[in-house]
């Protein structure tokens, strides 16, 4: 590992002005992610900005409904929180299906939004990769690509994000507040990731020395009937394959709302907005939400060996549909 | 033979070391903090997977604080040339595969090894590189034995003639991938040098043979080589014999003058300590129309390296399972561009069994028979293969037994037909089998005037609870209770014994100490009180093994398996898995079923998730750590039990017992892939069983 500076932060601006006066600092969270990737030689910060000690570890339930998370809240916390178990069944699930509780103990909300991919090509640093090495190559399109992007991919990179509960936020349409060297903005978590097009190596749009604060989930009242689907390799302890984050509203047998996200086949988690548009207004039935998945993945793109996720996401899809809409028991 | 009085053997002794490894004071090689002026090596891997080293440039990092040492093929110590030539640690320029070790740095820090390591410079001439396994791969040998020293081809009657003529057959081949011991604690080594005498505190599964390797390497008198091992974190094959650490910090000692330590990392462990080789595996199975074999045939393809030869015993389990008067087994090895495969948790049985027990259960579906009936209808009185008698031999009572305790009785044989819900549901029930071996070992058991007893021995407790077996094993022998007794093992200085190996340890190391104490519980009786300086005897069983001939010698079992899968995701659960084992008397029942069910967990493992991924265009298994080499979580394992059938068997060894560390292992596989076959209708037949095997070949939900 690279020798680096390490500074514990006593006030946002302060870690704000720390990195942004330097290019290769980087924030500190829970380090779950970046210290490994660290030990890996694939992040090599110069200097490490501690932010755990600020302020931002609690969950604010507003009056208007909306619910307002810490950027430091841990894992563990925010999916134990009353207001997340009962108001949003979908992030509290989608969190506890991430990790393993160690992990879950430490991570942070804003470092798990800032996770890099798990794409074995990117975490090698013996080997091209795009993302890492802007210009070196995809290893991943002919070599190992079994969990890589059926959605969203370019050319140069097909990597998909890890997180789970950012699928579930994408979901509720959430909001990120950033704070940074020319003051707070607000940004759709849908616009925090984005897609690699000509540059894989930029994950986000936040702007070097941003500083994630928060997220604030809108109040939605029918999230209460939302869940979080995750099929994964084993039973536990591993990084989706596929995973749908959904809330639905049916009301006389029609779709009066819905809210879909997909994890883990994209390099960001898709929010399924043609699905949505082609399911409100239609009958909550099984064939409608086929149908509705269907169209959104219509874009999808397979390559040799994951193209099983284009019918496993669209399976767990209609199944977590109908289980909403109490249509199986 | 006659079997000693039992008091302490057979009962739970919970594990005497138990407390100091859960406080952290049983000190593995890697954490020995007494020693001092401690410096670091980190290996360097080759990038590519064949070619030369042209050239390695050290000088951006060879005179930076701290770096005390880069060791390259051109400065680092002769070592003599053995048969393991992976242990002839940068002794070429040549590449022999993608991850050897082509270069280390040593430092005052770990992590400025590490880095430093990162950063140097090497310069290759890449040659293009052969590493994919195939059925037909052009580089096909038929090798001289298999491992350690089975006949590579067997064959008896007239096997073509029969499968043309039998009333049922099956044909199938069977595929397992590339798997990776991953044991808990990495290998990890300690090397002191004293001028010419070396002292290693190192992770392995036998310290006489690390001493008696590392004497060789080095040119030394094995007395001038001292190896140390008192907990090892694991080994599964993969610490069988010296590996790469050992070898890597002792030159690195000698060249710096210090202690040197070298814990592998995870990625290490994928490249440079051995992994079971990948098997693709053609059984033909013939039968007459009551189900009896006529024909038995199994064929197996696997890999070796370019670097030396291991060829898994793949078919050997095939030879003695069934009766059939036509038989053939054969294997064949493609030399590749890669790590060289060894050990890992019974090599041959392990991926043999998946094949033979699946197209036994493919047969039963052809014969419509029960499984289970099949199985007893093909049961050999004596062994196959020698016409030996057996020892003892009792598959069809662990058959009965577990499938009275999992409730076998009464299984509707139709797949794919039981739904709860997305959930498709079925059960599958494999054999079980693994040698009854021994080996020579030497043993002292000494009085001491206080009344108590120390037996001093090199066997490994690599986590098996063989310290515990022994301390029980020795009571018993020397008549007295398991507190006044202590075994100290783990340590060369005590003489040969053999390794934590071939699931022979117990019996091995018990025997030299049943003869040890057994000799001084007599000595003691001539002298009636102990002199102050105590009585000692010495024992050797290299007699005893030797005339161990007459029986073969042979453990049994039956796994029962119940599986699931979701018919819109393709995901598999097992919430049940039962095994019965027939494997002799059972010195500790704790340990043994601890054993046991960790067998099991691990054929789970393999059944569901277990693969080495290769990337063709770089030659190397890229899901290198635990994050992406899936073994089987807590969550994947629920309802696990093992159980034994009471066996006596009088020739074994003086015990009565056989070994069970490996056992567990074998047929798991093939009990789940039954079980999912019987859930689905769906056979997959190279593993793991993945969701993404399953999904688009189930059916479609009726219900």
């Amino acid at each position: 590992m690279k020798a680096f500076q390490f500074s514990r932060a006593d006030s946002a601006a302060g870690a704000v002005r720390s990195v942004a006066a330097n290019p290769r600092a980087m924030f500190l969270g829970g380090g779950t992610n970046l210290v490994d990737l660290m030990k890996l030689g694939v992040e090599r910060p110069d200097e490490l900005v501690d932010i755990t000690r600020l302020p931002f570890d609690r969950v604010h339930l507003d009056a208007d409904g909306t619910v307002r998370i810490g950027a430091n809240v841990r894992n563990s916390d925010l999916a134990a929180h009353p207001a997340v178990r009962t108001g949003l069944p979908v992030l509290s699930q989608a969190l506890l299906a991430g990790a393993s509780g160690q992990l879950r103990n430490m991570a942070t909300v804003g470092g798990n939004l800032l996770q890099r991919t798990r794409c074995v090509y990117f975490q090698d640093v013996t080997k091209p990769c795009n993302k890492r090495r802007p210009g070196s190559g995809c290893p991943a399109r002919t070599g190992q690509h079994r969990n890589l992007a059926v959605l969203g991919g370019s050319e140069t990179c097909i990597a998909t994000h890890p997180s789970d509960m950012a699928v579930a936020l994408a979901a509720l349409g959430a909001q990120v507040a950033v704070t940074g060297p020319d003051g707070d903005r607000g940004i759709p978590l849908e616009e925090l990731h984005r897609l690699p097009g000509e540059l894989p190596d930029q994950d986000t749009t936040l702007r070097h020395g941003e500083l994630i604060t928060g997220v604030a989930v809108p109040a939605l009242p029918f999230a209460e009937r939302s869940a979080y689907r995750k099929v994964r390799d084993r039973a536990s302890y591993a990084f989706a394959v596929a995973s749908v984050a959904a809330a639905l509203d049916v009301h006389d047998g029609l779709v009066r709302d819905v809210r879909l996200a997909f994890g883990a086949v994209a390099p960001k988690p898709w929010r399924a907005h043609i699905a949505e548009d082609a399911l409100r207004g239609r009958p909550a039935t099984a064939a409608g939400f086929r149908a509705a998945v269907e169209a959104e993945l219509a874009a999808a793109v397979a390559l040799r060996d994951n193209g099983f996720k284009i019918p496993l996401i669209s399976n767990i899809t209609v199944g977590l549909l109908q289980d909403l809409a109490g249509a199986r028991s | 033979m006659s079997v000693t009085a039992t008091r302490a053997v057979g009962s739970a002794l919970g594990r005497i070391e138990g407390p100091a490894k859960v406080t952290g004071a049983a000190k593995y090689a890697g954490e020995q903090d007494d020693i001092q002026d401690v410096a670091y090596v980190w290996p360097v891997q080759s990038t590519i997977a064949k070619g030369r080293i042209r050239h390695i440039d050290d000088a951006p990092i060879r005179d930076r604080p701290q770096v005390l040492a880069v060791l390259t093929p051109d400065n680092a110590p002769h070592l003599q040339p053995l048969a393991d030539a992976e242990l002839a640690v940068l002794q070429t320029r040549n590449v022999a595969y993608r991850g050897q070790i082509v270069a280390a740095v040593v430092a005052q820090t770990l992590e400025t090894a590490r880095e430093a390591a990162e950063q140097l410079q090497i310069e290759y001439d890449e040659e293009a590189h052969d590493v994919e396994l195939t059925q037909d791969h052009q580089s096909l040998y038929k090798p001289e034995h298999v491992n350690p020293s089975f006949p590579t081809d067997t064959e008896q009657g007239e096997v073509d003639h029969a499968l043309a003529t039998a009333a049922f057959s099956v044909d199938h081949t069977y595929e397992t991938p590339a798997l990776h011991n991953n044991p808990m604690e990495p290998h990890a080594t300690l090397a002191i040098w004293h001028g010419d005498e070396l002292t290693l505190y190192d992770s392995n599964q036998g310290a006489y043979s690390v001493q008696q390797t590392l004497a060789q390497l080095f040119d030394l008198d094995p007395a001038a080589v001292h190896v140390m091992s008192q907990h090892v974190g694991g080994g599964f094959g993969s610490k069988g014999t010296a590996r790469v650490n050992a070898v890597l910090a002792a030159m690195s000692a000698r060249l710096v003058r210090r202690p040197v330590k070298l814990a592998l990392h995870r990625h290490h462990q994928f490249a440079v300590v051995g992994y079971r080789t990948p098997t693709i595996q053609r059984i033909k199975l013939g039968a007459d129309a009551d189900g009896r074999l006529t024909a038995i045939s199994h064929d197996v393809v696997e890999q070796t390296s370019t670097l030396m030869e291991f060829a898994e015993q793949t078919a050997i389990a095939t030879r003695i399972m069934y009766a059939a008067p036509n038989r053939r087994t054969t294997h064949r090895l493609a030399r590749l561009d890669m790590p060289t495969p060894r050990w890992m948790r019974a090599p041959g049985e392990c991926p043999g069994m998946y094949a033979l027990e699946s197209a036994m259960d493919e047969l039963a579906i052809e014969c419509d028979l029960d499984p289970l009936e099949l199985r007893i209808r093909n049961e050999p009185a004596r062994d196959p293969e020698s016409g030996k008698p057996w020892s003892s031999r009792s598959l069809v009572e662990c058959l009965r037994d577990g499938a009275d305790r999992f409730g076998w009785a009464g299984r509707d044989p139709r797949p794919a037909v039981r739904y709860d819900g997305s959930w498709l549901v079925g059960t599958g029930v494999a054999a079980s089998t693994y040698p009854a071996y021994a080996g020579p070992a030497t043993a002292a058991a000494r009085a001491e005037r206080d009344g108590t007893f120390v037996v001093r021995i090199t066997a490994s407790d690599i986590g098996t609870g063989a310290r515990t077996a022994l301390t029980q094993i020795a009571a018993d022998a020397l008549r007295v209770g398991t507190d006044v007794v202590r075994v100290d093992i783990g340590d060369s200085a005590f003489g040969q014994a053999n390794i934590a190996g071939g699931s022979m340890g117990t019996a091995s190391w018990g025997w030299a100490v049943t003869k040890a104490c057994t000799e001084l519980r007599e000595e003691v009786g001539r002298h009636g009180e102990i002199p102050v300086d105590g009585i000692e005897v010495h024992a050797d069983t290299s007699a005893e093994i030797e005339a161990r001939t007459g029986y073969k010698f042979q453990g049994f079992g039956a796994q029962f398996a119940e599986a699931r899968v979701n018919v819109d995701t393709g995901e598999v659960r097992v919430p049940r898995l039962l095994g019965v084992f027939g494997v002799g008397r059972v010195i500790n029942s704790r340990t043994a079923r601890s054993q046991l069910i960790g067998g099991m967990t691990m054929g789970l493992s393999m059944a569901l998730h277990e693969e080495g991924v290769l990337d063709p265009a770089f030659g190397d298994y890229v899901n290198h750590d635990l994050a992406e080499y899936h073994v089987a979580s807590c969550a994947d394992v629920t309802d696990i039990a093992a159980h034994w059938v009471d066996e006596q068997d009088d020739h074994v060894n003086p015990m009565g017992s056989k070994g069970i560390g490996e056992i567990g292992i074998v047929g798991t596989a093939a009990a789940v892939a039954n079980a999912v076959h019987h859930a689905t209708g769906v056979r997959v037949r190279d593993l793991p069983i993945r969701l993404d095997k399953l999904l688009g070949r189930l059916p479609t939900r009726t219900g």
